[in-house]
This record gives structure tokens, sequence and C-alpha cells, in this order.
């Protein structure tokens, strides 16, 4: 066994600890948005997808360093994007409040979420 | 160590760093939306760091260049398309997908690498071939498995648990050529050897999720979650790389922790999920006798119910997403806020398709998060209750799960028969995947309003308005 084996694997199941510990705080409300963030950050395979892409040197290998990087690719950004505008949809109070929960919020734009922020802000203070 | 790599390793932990806090800040909802802005802010510094180092290498082809961002080029549009595009109901489909490339993208990453040091001649350390073999394993399995569970979800393949006679043997049968070309591998190195194990496990991942029922799909999809994230860490051994290790961890914890909650909260150990196909309804023996009869209720009266409440919590379950009746719930409760009523509503861990996808669907509909009650801080309130609203929700609200001897016994339940009076909204007096009468339907306080989802609330927000509007 090597070192550098050692290294990797006291990183690894260290990095396991921090997860179970981090993540078991996140509240069930979250799940879904939560498990779409492991998503993305699993998309950490595209720089492996990358780094591949060097050593191609024949067929096969441009065919495996497309198809990973495509795939990785497909994660990462797209994990991000429905996260993001999952969370986005996570209010305390709806934007536009009234009018029978109508989708007026749905498109809400810089100044009711920037607001929105700012009371979240406050009644975690609170 | 040069002081690139230095500086390269730096911003390595730098990202992993984005990731922890990114996660961290997940646990409430008003901050998790800075942390996901974190998480992204971590992949991009992680992305830009490997880019410096490919073109630091300087040892990438022309050809290699246009392979890699073409690639990147038509993931990105791809995943970004679907992201933007998906229906929030659809939710648990794109995860299911995003697994599978994740998980495809792990482990073409160690097939290459493994081609790479074959062609060298030079043979393969053990400890490669081993994290080699474990990151193809997973990753394939994952690819495969999640393909289907998509699918299932989707409605493109059946979501009823599908078996043959003999399915156990050929797992177990899959299973044995996986672990003996592997150890073989483990021997020699042989390319024709790492194909089999690839197709092996392929099959495997298939043959693996076929079997399990649509109920079952939010145990499914979190183990499949924690696997890619397996998988990605196993690449990060196979070439080295620190991020890769970390990202995969976290990521396998997360999965790790949601299924065993989704277990936890159906009453059923992992095992049994994967080794059993659920819902063949051999638990439905001799519904014990329907004892009390049934009252059912028109909109008016149910109106006037809850119009006249002071607290009013409602328990949706997956028919209320099936029924794609959640602008119509968040507008019958706003109505009812508006008129003084407090209103809340209790969500089972196992509502959706996914972990906390009722919590989604809802949030779409506009419904603030603070009124979203998990199991355990919900059920003391039902007792304070006026009219406990359930809608779509079956077994997670019978109360036979307190008893020993049903089918559900043990299962984590929601408290509605403690609420002063409760309504039932419900297409017919049709089972849920337990197979078992809900005793909660008999209850001498509980009303059923036999009707879809969608029509029963929007009759009744009618009904509220012109009977006290």
């Amino acid at each position: 066994m090597t070192s550098a084996l050692l290294v990797d694997l006291t990183i690894f199941v260290l990095s396991l600890w921090v997860g179970f510990e981090v993540i078991s705080k996140v509240p069930a409300t979250l799940h879904t948005p939560l498990m779409s963030a492991a998503n993305s950050i699993h998309g950490i395979v595209l720089a492996g997808a990358m780094l591949i892409a060097v050593t191609a040197d024949n067929a096969v290998g441009y065919v495996l360093a497309f198809v990973a990087a495509a795939f990785a690719a497909a994660n990462v950004v797209g994990g991000y994007a429905v996260t993001g505008r999952m969370l986005k949809m996570f209010k305390r109070r709806p934007a536009a409040p009234a009018a029978g929960g109508g989708q007026a919020a749905g498109s809400a734009s810089a100044a009711p979420s920037a607001s929105a922020v700012e009371s979240n802000g406050g009644g975690r203070r609170g | 160590m040069s002081t690139f790599a230095w500086v390269t390793q730096l911003l390595y932990v730098l990202s992993a760093s984005c990731f922890v806090l990114g996660l961290h800040q997940m646990n409430n909802p008003a901050t998790a939306r800075r942390g996901n802005q974190v998480s992204t802010t971590g992949m991009v510094t992680a992305i830009a760091v490997t880019l410096a180092i490919v073109i630091h290498s300087g040892a990438i082809s022309a050809t290699g260049w246009a392979v890699m961002i073409a690639g990147a080029l038509v993931g990105s549009a791809i995943g970004l398309y679907s992201a933007r595009t998906v229906q929030m109901t659809a939710m648990p489909q794109l995860v299911s997908m995003f697994n599978a490339v994740g998980g495809g993208a792990a482990a073409l990453v160690a097939i290459h690498d493994y081609i790479r040091l074959a062609d060298t001649g030079a043979g393969v350390a053990t400890s490669t071939t081993v994290t080699t073999l474990l990151d193809v394993i997973i990753g394939s399995v994952t690819f495969s498995g999640s393909l289907i569970a998509a699918g299932k979800l989707q409605g493109v393949i059946t979501s009823s648990p599908v078996t043959f006679p003999g399915a156990r043997v050929v797992n177990l049968l899959l299973a044995a050529v996986v672990l003996g070309t592997g150890g073989f591998l483990i021997a020699t190195t042989s390319l024709p050897g790492l194909l089999v194990v690839v197709l092996a496990s392929l099959a495997f991942g298939i043959s693996m999720v076929m079997p399990i029922g649509g109920a079952d799909m939010p145990v499914v999809i979190s183990l499949l979650n924690a696997f890619t994230g397996t998988a990605v860490a196993m690449a990060g051994f196979v070439i080295g790389n620190w991020a890769l290790i970390i990202a995969g961890a976290l990521v396998g914890a997360s999965g790790g922790i949601l299924t065993k909650l989704m277990a936890d909260a159906m009453n059923r150990s992992i095992r049994n999920i994967i080794v059993g196909g659920f819902g063949t309804g051999d638990t439905a023996v001799a519904a014990a006798g329907g004892s009390g009869s049934i009252q059912s209720v028109a909109a008016d009266d149910a109106a006037i119910q809850l119009a006249y409440a002071s607290k009013v919590i409602i328990v949706p379950g997956y028919g209320l997403a099936a029924a794609q009746a959640q602008h119509e719930v968040a507008a019958l409760a706003d109505m009812l806020e508006s008129r003084g009523v407090d209103v809340s509503y209790a969500i089972h861990p196992v509502a959706g398709r996914m972990p906390g996808h009722m919590n989604v669907l809802l949030a779409e509909a506009n419904v603030p998060y603070p009124q979203l009650k998990e199991m355990d801080d919900v059920n003391p309130e039902f007792a304070r209750t006026d009219v406990a609203l359930v809608i779509g929700a079956n077994d997670v609200t019978n109360p036979a799960a307190r008893r020993a001897g049903t089918a559900i016994s043990g299962m984590p339940i929601l408290d509605v028969d403690q609420a002063k009076s409760i309504i039932v909204i419900k297409r017919s007096m049709g089972h849920g995947y337990a197979g078992i009468d809900n005793e909660l339907y008999t209850d001498p306080k509980t009303s059923m309003y036999f009707a879809d989802a969608k029509t029963a609330l929007a009759d009744l927000a009618a009904a509220v308005k012109t009977l006290v509007g």
C-alpha cells in the first residue's frame, strides 16, 4: 500500500464524516434541493473528464473523452441550474400577497426576490 | 512540488471548502440559495483550475481540445435546457438522469485510464486496479439503474415491480461474473476482462431496479445518488484528484443519509426493498372487517367546516401531486387565511416520489415555507386542530400503524386522527400501497369527500367564496 493511497483514503473517510455531519442538519423541507445540490457537486467529475482528454491519443480515447465530458457537463450545469430554480421558489411570504396564490410571484424579478432575501435575513436574526 | 502544483492544490482545497459550506447553508431555507451560489463558486474554481492544469501540461492534442470542448458544450446545453424546462412534478426523473450521467462519466474516466495504463504494457498496480474496478462497477450499475428508475418515474417503463422466475438466480450470476472477472483483473491486466465487468455491471443495474415498485422510488433514487457519489470518489482515487474524492464522499454521505431516512419513513429495511419487489399484494389479507360506517360530505358542508375553523392542517399526499392540484390547494389555503384561519401543511417524509418532493411542489404554488411542517413538529399540533384536510394521502395517516400485527405496524404516521374533525378528499375507497383498509376513514370524526383532488379543491374554494365570502 502506497502512502498516496493512504492519504487518499484518509481524505475520503474524513469527507464522509463531514458529509454526514453537515447533511444531517438539513431539514426535510429542503431534501429535494439538497439531493439536487449533491447532484451538481458530483458534477466535479467534469474535472476528471477534462483530464482524460489530455491523455487521449486514439479514436477510442477521444470517444470516451467526448462522452464523459458531455455527461459530466450536463450533470454539473443542469444540476446547479435546477437547484437554483427550486430554491428560488422557497419564500417566507409570497412576493405578491393575497390574490389567491396566483402566478404573480412566478415571474419574480430582481426587486421582489431581493426583498425576500432581506426579510429572510431578518427572520434569522429574530 | 512546483509552485504551480501548490497553487492548483490549494485552489482545489478552496473549492472543496465551498462545497461543504454550500451544503451547510442548506440547513435553512433562508440561506439555501446563497449556499447554492457558494457551491457554484467552488465548482467554477475547480473547473478553472483543471483547465489551467490541462493547459500547463501542454500534452493535450488539438483533437483532444476539440473533443473536450464539444463534449462540454453539448452536455451543458442539454443540462441547461432540461433544468429550465422540467416540470416540478418531473423532478425525480431529472435527478435520476443526472445520477445516470454522473455515474456514467465516473466509470468512463476509470475505463479510459485503465486502457491508457494497459497500452503502456507495464501492467497496472493492484491499488489502481481495485479502485478502477470499484469505480467501473458502481458507476455502471448507477448508470443503467438510474436510467431504469427514470423510465419508471416517467411511465415509459411500468412502475409496478417486474419480476420473473429465476430473477434472483440471474442477479447472483451477474454478481458472480462481476466479482470473478474482477478478481481475474487484479491478477492480470486485460481489456476484454474490463469489458465483461462493464457489461455485467450494466446488466446488474437493470436487474436490480426493474423489480422495485413505484412506491419505493424515493429510496431507490437516494441510494443511486449515494452510488454516484461513491463512483465519483473512486474516480478521484484512480486519477489522484482530491477534489473528486472530497466531492464524491460528500454526495455519498448525503445519499446515504437520505436513503436511511426514506427507508425508516416507510418502515422497511434497505435490504428488504432491494431484494424483494414490494406491493405484490401478499399483505392484503382479509380486510379486517370494515367495522364502522363511512360518512360522506358535500362541498358546501366541508366548506363551512373549513371556513369557521380556527386551525386547519392540510395533509397532502401523492394523490395531490398526481392530480397536479398544488395550485388549487394553495388558493384554498389563501382564502382560508384571509378569513383569519391558521393554516399549515403536515408533510410526511415520503409524501412525494423523492425526498422532500411535496415541499417543492407546494413552494412552486407559492406556499410560504414556514407553513410546511415536518412530521415530528406537526404531530403534537393535531390535537389543537379543528379540521385536518387530508388530500390523497392514505397509508401515512392510518392509525393501524400504531398497533402490532398490521402490514404497516411501526411505520411513522401523521397523527391526523387526533384532530377534532377530519375531511378526506379521495377518489375512491381504494387501498394505498400497503393494501390495507385505512381505519381513519371509518372514524366517526371523519367525513369522506369522494372526488378528484383538483376538482374537489376548486369546488371547495368556490363554496367558501359563495357561502361566506
